[in-house]
C-alpha cells in the first residue's frame, strides 16, 4: 500500500530516536541529547521551509524572522510581568479567565505573566497573520525578487528585536519559564528533564513530518508541486496558484514560529542572533543540501548540520561554513547531496580528463 | 447561442496590433481551426481566451458569460481546458501525477483534509487516480504512468498533456498546434484522436500549421493575418479563397 510506503520511514525514524537515546544512556553520553533536542526543533523550521521551497518552488530568506516572532512573543509574554498594569480592564479580564499565572522571579518578587499555552497560541497565530499579510503582495514576486523581499522582512524583524526594550535589545529575553504541555510533560531546559524533552522535541518533529508527508501526497500537495513545475499550466488546470502559494507560505511560517516558541522555552530565553539573516540563510542552505523537494533529506540534513553546529564543530566559522555549503551545493549538487551518485560523478570526472589528452602529456 | 463568442477582440503590444478587431464564434460540438502565417496572432488569441493575457477591448463570451477579465484558473473551472504549443508539463512529477492535476477542479479535498489524511479523501484520491489512468490509456501512454515527464519522448509528452487537458472534462478544448513536432503518422493519429474527442461531445478550437490535418478534421476555419481575420469559411472554400492563397503562397503577379 502507498500509505505504508509513506509511513515506514517514520517508523524507522521513531526507532532511531529511541535507539539513540538508549545508546547515549548506556554510553553515558546523554549530554548529546541537549543538542539533539535543539536540532530537532530547528528541523521543524527546515521541513516547513522545505515544503515551501522544494515543493511550492517559493524561496524565503526570512524564515528566521518567523522563528523569532514565535520565540520572542512567547518569551516576552511569559516573562514580562503584568502586575504594574493589573488594574487595566483587559489584564483583569485575562486574569479572571485564567490565562495569566502568578509566580516568583529569581529574587522572590511577584510576577504575573501570560500562561505559556496562551502565549504559544498568540505567538504562532501572530506569525501566521504576519505571513498572511506580507505573503499576499510578496508572493507575486518570483526568483531573486522574492528572495530580496523576504530578506527585507527578515532584516526588519531582526532590527525590531534588536532595537526594542520590550524584546530586550541586544540581550534578548531570559528567564523564560518552562512550558507545561500536559500534566507531567514540560518543555524545559532543566537537567532532570533532558530525556523527556528529547522525546517531546522528536514527537513534535514526527507529527510535523507526518502532516507534511500527508500534505505533499494529497490533492493540495500535487497542486503545490505543479506550481513549481509550470505555474502557467497549473493555473490553466484550475489551480488558484496565488492562494496555494500563500497557504504554504503561512504554513511554513507557522512551523517556524512553533519551533521558535519551543526552543525559547527549552533554552529559557532567546537572543537576537536567532532572528539574524544568517539563520535564514542557514535554513535555506540546509533545505538545499537535503535536495530541495525532499522532506527526508531536509530533515536528515537539518539534524546533522544543526547538531554539528551546536556542538561547535565549525568553531567560529559557523556561519561561513553554511555559506560555503550553499555555494558548493549549488555548484556541484543542485539536487542535494543525498541524490549524488558518486559513481556517476567519478565517471564524468574521468571522461572530462579523457577529453583533454593534450593536457595530460604536459605533466 | 454559440458556445464561444469572440466579439471585436483587440490586443496590442506597443505598436504591434497582435489581435485586431477579431470576431467569430464557435458552435457547440464543432471543430474549429484558426490558421494563419507565423505572427498572425493565433497564440495571442488563445492567451486572450484562456485568460493569460488581458484584452485591450472587445469581449469573449463562453456559455453566454463574459470571461475576459477573469483569471485563468476561473476560466478553467468554467470548462475551458488547453494544451500548449511548446508542451508545458509539470516537471518533477510523473505522467500520472500530471494527469491527476487535471482532476483538480473535479475534486475537493482541501488543505487540512490533505494534511490530516482524512479517510473521506481516500475514495476521492483513488477515483482521481483511476480516472487519470483511463485518460492515459485513452492517449496510449498508460505505460508511462510512473515515469517522470522530463524523461518521456516528445510524442509521449504530447499525449500526457492531452490526457491532462481531457481529465478536466472540459466543454471547450483549446489545442495550440497539437501536431507541432510530430511525424505524418503521429499527425494522422492526432487527427483521429481529435475527431474522437469531438464525438464524445467536447467542442474544439485549434491553432494548427499542418494544412492537411486542418482540412481533414475541421468543420470551419478562421484565417488570421497580421492580427486580422481575413476569412472564415468551410475548409473546402478556404482552400479556394484567393486572399488565403495569396498570404500563404505570396503574390501571383511579378
Amino acid at each position: 500500500m502507498d500509505l505504508w510506503k509513506r509511513y515506514i520511514p517514520v517508523l524507522f525514524l521513531l526507532a532511531l530516536v529511541v535507539a539513540v537515546q538508549l545508546i547515549t544512556h548506556f554510553t553515558e553520553t546523554s549530554y548529546y541529547l541537549t543538542q539533539l533536542t535543539m536540532s530537532a526543533y530547528y528541523s521543524v523550521v527546515v521541513i516547513g521551509l522545505c515544503v515551501l521551497m522544494g515543493y511550492g518552488g517559493q524561496i524565503s530568506l526570512g524564515h528566521a524572522g518567523f522563528f523569532a516572532i514565535g520565540g520572542y512573543l512567547a518569551g516576552a509574554l511569559t516573562t514580562h510581568s503584568l502586575l504594574p498594569i493589573k488594574s487595566h480592564g483587559l489584564v483583569a479580564f485575562l486574569h479572571k479567565i485564567g490565562l495569566l499565572v502568578a509566580s516568583k522571579d529569581l529574587y522572590g518578587g511577584d510576577l504575573l505573566t501570560v500562561e505559556p499555552w496562551a502565549a504559544c497560541i498568540v505567538a504562532v497565530f501572530t506569525a501566521g497573520i504576519i505571513a498572511l499579510a506580507i505573503g499576499g503582495p510578496v508572493l507575486k514576486l518570483k526568483g531573486h525578487y522574492l528572495a530580496m523581499a523576504t530578506l527585507g522582512f527578515g532584516i526588519i524583524i531582526f532590527r525590531i528585536a534588536l532595537a526594542s526594550a520590550y524584546f530586550g535589545e541586544a540581550d534578548g529575553i531570559s528567564g523564560v519559564p518552562s512550558f507545561k504541555l500536559l500534566p507531567g510533560l514540560e518543555v524545559s531546559g532543566s537537567f532532570g528533564a533532558r530525556v523527556l524533552n528529547y522525546y517531546i522535541a522528536w514527537m513534535v518533529v514526527i507529527m510535523g513530518i507526518i502532516l507534511l508527508l500527508n500534505l505533499i501526497h494529497s490533492r493540495v500537495g500535487r497542486a503545490l508541486r505543479s506550481i513549481h513545475g509550470a505555474e502557467e499550466a497549473a493555473n490553466a488546470m484550475g489551480v488558484n496558484t496565488a492562494r496555494y502559494k500563500l497557504y504554504i507560505f503561512v504554513l511554513s511560517a507557522v512551523f517556524a514560529a512553533l519551533a521558535g516558541v519551543l526552543v525559547t522555552h527549552y533554552n529559557g530565553g532567546i537572543g537576537p542572533s536567532e532572528a539574524g539573516v544568517m539563520k535564514s540563510v542557514r535554513y535555506v542552505a540546509i533545505v538545499a543540501v537535503g535536495g530541495m523537494a525532499n522532506l527526508w533529506g531536509a530533515l536528515i540534513m537539518g539534524i546533522v548540520l544543526n547538531f554539528l553546529s551546536l556542538r561547535g564543530v565549525f568553531g567560529s566559522y559557523d556561519d561561513a561554513v553554511f555559506g560555503v555549503i550553499l555555494i558548493v551545493i549549488m555548484l556541484f549538487a543542485p539536487e542535494g547531496i543525498l541524490n549524488i551518485n558518486p559513481w556517476q560523478r567519478l565517471k564524468s570526472l574521468f571522461s572530462l580528463l579523457a577529453a583533454k589528452p593534450g593536457e595530460n602529456t604536459t605533466e | 447561442m454559440a458556445l464561444l463568442e469572440i466579439d471585436n477582440l483587440n490586443r496590442h503590444f506597443g505598436g504591434l496590433h497582435a489581435v485586431n478587431n477579431v470576431s467569430f464564434s464557435v458552435e457547440q460540438g464543432m471543430i474549429k481551426a484558426v490558421i494563419g502565417p507565423n505572427g498572425a496572432g493565433k497564440t495571442t488569441l488563445f492567451n486572450l481566451i484562456a485568460g493569460n493575457l488581458p484584452a485591450n477591448s472587445g469581449t469573449v463570451n463562453f456559455n453566454s458569460t463574459k470571461i475576459n477579465g477573469r483569471k485563468p484558473y476561473q476560466i478553467a473551472r468554467l470548462g475551458i481546458s488547453r494544451t500548449y504549443q511548446n508542451i508545458k508539463l509539470f516537471h518533477g512529477m510523473t505522467a500520472l501525477e500530471n494527469v491527476m492535476l487535471g482532476r483538480h477542479i473535479r475534486s475537493k479535498a482541501g488543505f487540512m483534509a490533505g494534511m490530516l489524511n482524512l479517510p473521506w479523501t481516500w475514495p476521492e484520491e483513488k477515483q482521481i487516480k483511476d480516472r487519470s489512468m483511463e485518460y492515459l490509456d485513452l492517449l496510449g501512454v498508460a505505460d508511462c504512468a510512473d515515469i517522470e515527464v522530463s524523461n518521456l519522448a516528445f510524442g509521449q509528452q504530447r499525449g500526457v498533456e492531452f490526457a491532462r487537458a481531457l481529465a478536466t472534462e472540459p466543454t471547450l478544448l483549446l489545442l495550440d498546434e497539437p501536431a507541432a513536432g510530430l511525424n505524418i503518422y503521429e499527425t494522422a493519429e492526432i487527427g483521429r484522436l481529435i475527431s474522437k474527442i469531438r464525438e464524445s461531445g467536447i467542442t474544439i478550437l485549434l491553432v494548427e500549421h499542418d494544412m492537411s490535418l486542418v482540412m481533414d478534421i475541421s468543420d470551419e476555419i478562421v484565417v488570421l493575418s497580421f492580427g486580422e481575420k481575413i476569412a472564415e469559411d468551410l475548409p473546402h472554400n478556404i482552400q479556394q479563397n484567393e486572399e488565403v492563397i495569396r498570404i500563404y503562397l505570396g503574390y501571383e503577379d511579378v
